[in-house]
């Protein structure tokens, strides 16, 4: 419910973790570059590959002090998560529909939906700013900027 | 120093073109919007908007994103002191006094103490760079690999030292950043690494994406979860209001010239503006009269603040300019823009890119002065945008942010990475991990390496190089004090047998 949620120690503990594995990437791609001395002076691995230790020390500090942390407070409660997740989900659509449906299309269907689905807004209000906003960003990219935004089926209709 | 002064007033003739007035004004408008809403502020509404530039030449395309940067710096106290949100996190200070002073109705004097303090600090820190930066630039001329690396080393240092972030969170997330950058081809050799057999991280992570995620996206997520709802004070502004204010503004000179200091200091040494206006504001509060009174809407409490965080936030400008090291991710999203536009950050660029820097320079004085004007005249106009519901905001910005990294290099992949930054972004900040080194590593990482290894190979792999004369021992050593700074002054305060302070 409203007053219930990950812990914030839990979640402090797993970023550590994945830092640590992070940096573990980061040791085993620099090996595998070469870490010693070549030719041209240190390889490609030598510096990243310090970084690295460096990256999964720091993080060891960083579980052990999250470890000692009080495991009563929350890091946020799943009402305000859902909210969260409500802009994650859609803008992760978004961003991979995005190649595919040209920007323009995706960015009215993303502006409307937001605006429907988490503002309450009557549709014809949502869709006027959602067809609004990126007919304007077509105008200052393309024409004004000459800057060429990804575009998909429908603008190659309409010959834009 | 002479030849300077008749570079500066150069300077000012490219700015008074009425082309580059007019970006000027542009940039001042969009930065102040940029500063005004959740999710955009300086750095990643300077990334977002760079490609726009790419057709411009270098100098008009610095004195707009500069003007931009001053407008988002102004904007930040319209937030805070109408609506007690901070717009940026270098404002959180102003909100302790300039809100309260909302709530007693005298919001007109609250915003113009906060603006024209703004000016005074960025104004102090334009002529500190004005004085400054051309001998900075001089003596590092003759920087070689090991000082170049030094002055990196007191960079990232200084960080770790004086962050007032969990050190260790520090170093992981900078270490990453360094990471990230290390991705790609290797400069200095020529050959792949770190790319695990993708090719679309043939050319590495660029910062300007990260950027726009972690501050843009993650600052949306962020402002999600707390379902912010904007209750404003009204702002009423008129000439009255602000002639009042200036003939009392005088009496603060003290405290001005403090904040003008320390934001100063801060900025150049990368500690950055948010540090600064918290310093000041502390260091007013124990010092002045009315101190008790600080957090009641005291007009020092908004002064002190705002100075400071102008200043740094101006002078962080100073390093990147002289020596090619950003003080600020901001600074560090304009050093990306040089890169762009052809130009080689660095102390050359004093030499060979005289129009160019003293533009900038000369874009500063003009560009603060008509930010003041423009900000002081629009308030309730900026005001009203921020009574636009979230609802609609939000996925407006969310738009605007995929724009700004698809354009960065017409790439649909970065798009996405902006995406993941973004709920990294998240994560980081609700866990304490500060942002900033992050982004100053992706961008410096590759220079920082290259500096790092080319010593090394001068000296054969023996890392005395880094104390092999005395002013490259010297900044090295200083690095190492800003390093250990906070347990050097716990040590320090206990040989005094002061108590200490938390």
């Amino acid at each position: 419910m409203a007053t219930d949620g990950p812990p914030h120690r839990s979640v402090e503990i797993a970023v550590a973790i994945i830092c640590l594995i992070f940096g573990g990437i980061t040791i085993f791609g620099s090996l595998s570059a070469g870490i010693g001395w070549g030719a041209e002076g240190p390889q490609s691995g030598f510096f990243p590959f310090y970084i690295g230790v460096i990256i999964i020390l720091s993080s060891l500090i960083n579980l052990k002090n999250a470890w000692a942390l009080d495991p009563q407070p929350l890091f946020a409660n799943w009402g305000q998560l859902g909210q969260v997740l409500a802009v994650v989900i859609p803008t992760t659509v978004y961003v991979l529909v995005l190649p595919y449906t040209g920007i323009y299309v995706s960015s009215i269907v993303l502006i409307t939906g937001f605006m429907i689905w988490l503002g309450r807004y009557r549709w014809h209000t949502a869709l006027i700013v959602g067809v609004a906003v990126p007919v304007a960003i077509y105008f200052m990219f393309e024409k004004w900027f000459l800057v060429p935004l990804p575009k998909g089926p429908l603008e190659d209709w309409l010959g834009l | 120093m002479l030849e300077d002064i008749g570079n500066l007033f150069h300077g000012f003739a490219v700015v008074i073109q009425p082309f580059n007035i007019l970006l000027m004004v542009v940039g001042i408008l969009l930065g102040v919007i940029i500063g005004v809403l959740p999710g955009l502020g300086g750095a990643n509404g300077i990334a977002i908007l760079l490609p726009l530039t790419f057709s411009m030449s270098p100098t008009s395309a610095i004195i707009m994103l500069s003007c931009i940067y001053w407008g988002a710096l102004f904007g930040g106290a319209i937030t805070s002191v109408l609506f007690n949100i901070p717009g940026e996190p270098w404002s959180v200070a102003t909100t302790f006094d300039g809100y309260p002073m909302a709530q007693q109705g005298k919001a007109g004097e609250a915003l113009t103490a906060a603006f024209t303090s703004s000016f005074v600090g960025a104004l102090f820190a334009v002529i500190v760079i004005t004085l400054v930066a051309p001998l900075v630039a001089q003596f590092a001329l003759e920087f070689g690999p090991a000082e170049k690396f030094s002055v990196f080393f007191l960079a990232f240092c200084s960080f770790i030292g004086m962050g007032k972030e969990p050190p260790f969170k520090t170093v992981a997330s900078m270490m990453i950043g360094f990471a990230l950058a290390a991705v790609g081809l290797d400069s200095v050799t020529g050959s792949l690494r770190l790319t695990f057999g993708f090719t679309e991280l043939l050319n590495g992570f660029d910062f300007l994406i990260a950027v726009i995620g972690l501050f843009g996206i993650g600052e949306i997520l962020l402002t999600m979860e707390e379902g912010l709802s904007f209750k404003g004070k009204a702002a009423g502004i008129n000439p009255r209001v602000v002639l009042q204010t200036w003939m009392e503004l005088p009496r603060y000179w003290m405290v001005s010239l403090r904040s003008c200091l320390i934001g100063c200091w801060m900025g150049i040494s990368p500690a950055g503006a948010t540090p600064a206006s918290f310093m000041s504001y502390g260091i007013a509060q124990r010092i002045s009269k009315r101190g008790k009174n600080f957090g009641n809407g005291e007009i020092e409490g908004v002064v002190a603040p705002e100075t400071a965080a102008h200043a740094a936030g101006t002078s962080a400008l100073l390093p990147m300019l002289a020596l090619g090291v950003p003080g600020s991710p901001t600074a560090a999203v304009l050093l990306g823009g040089l890169l762009i536009w052809g130009l080689q950050p660095g102390p050359l660029l004093f030499v060979e890119q005289k129009d160019f820097v003293w533009g900038l320079i000369a874009s500063m004085y003009l560009g603060n002065l008509v930010g003041l004007i423009i900000v002081l005249t629009c308030v309730p106009l900026f005001a009203a945008i921020l009574r636009i519901p979230f609802s609609i905001i939000a996925p407006i910005i969310l738009v605007i942010c995929a724009i700004g990294a698809y354009t960065v290099h017409n790439s649909s992949f970065d798009v996405i990475l902006m995406m993941v930054f973004g709920i990294v972004g998240y994560a980081m900040k609700k866990t304490g991990y500060p942002l900033a080194p992050m982004v100053l590593a992706i961008v410096l990482g590759d220079k920082a390496e290259e500096a790092f290894r080319q010593s090394l190979l001068a000296s054969g792999g023996n890392l005395g190089v880094f104390f092999s004369n005395g002013l490259v021992a010297t900044i090295m050593v200083l690095g190492l004090v800003a390093l250990f700074w906070g347990v050097i002054a716990s040590a320090w305060s206990r040989l005094r047998g002061v108590p200490k302070t938390a």
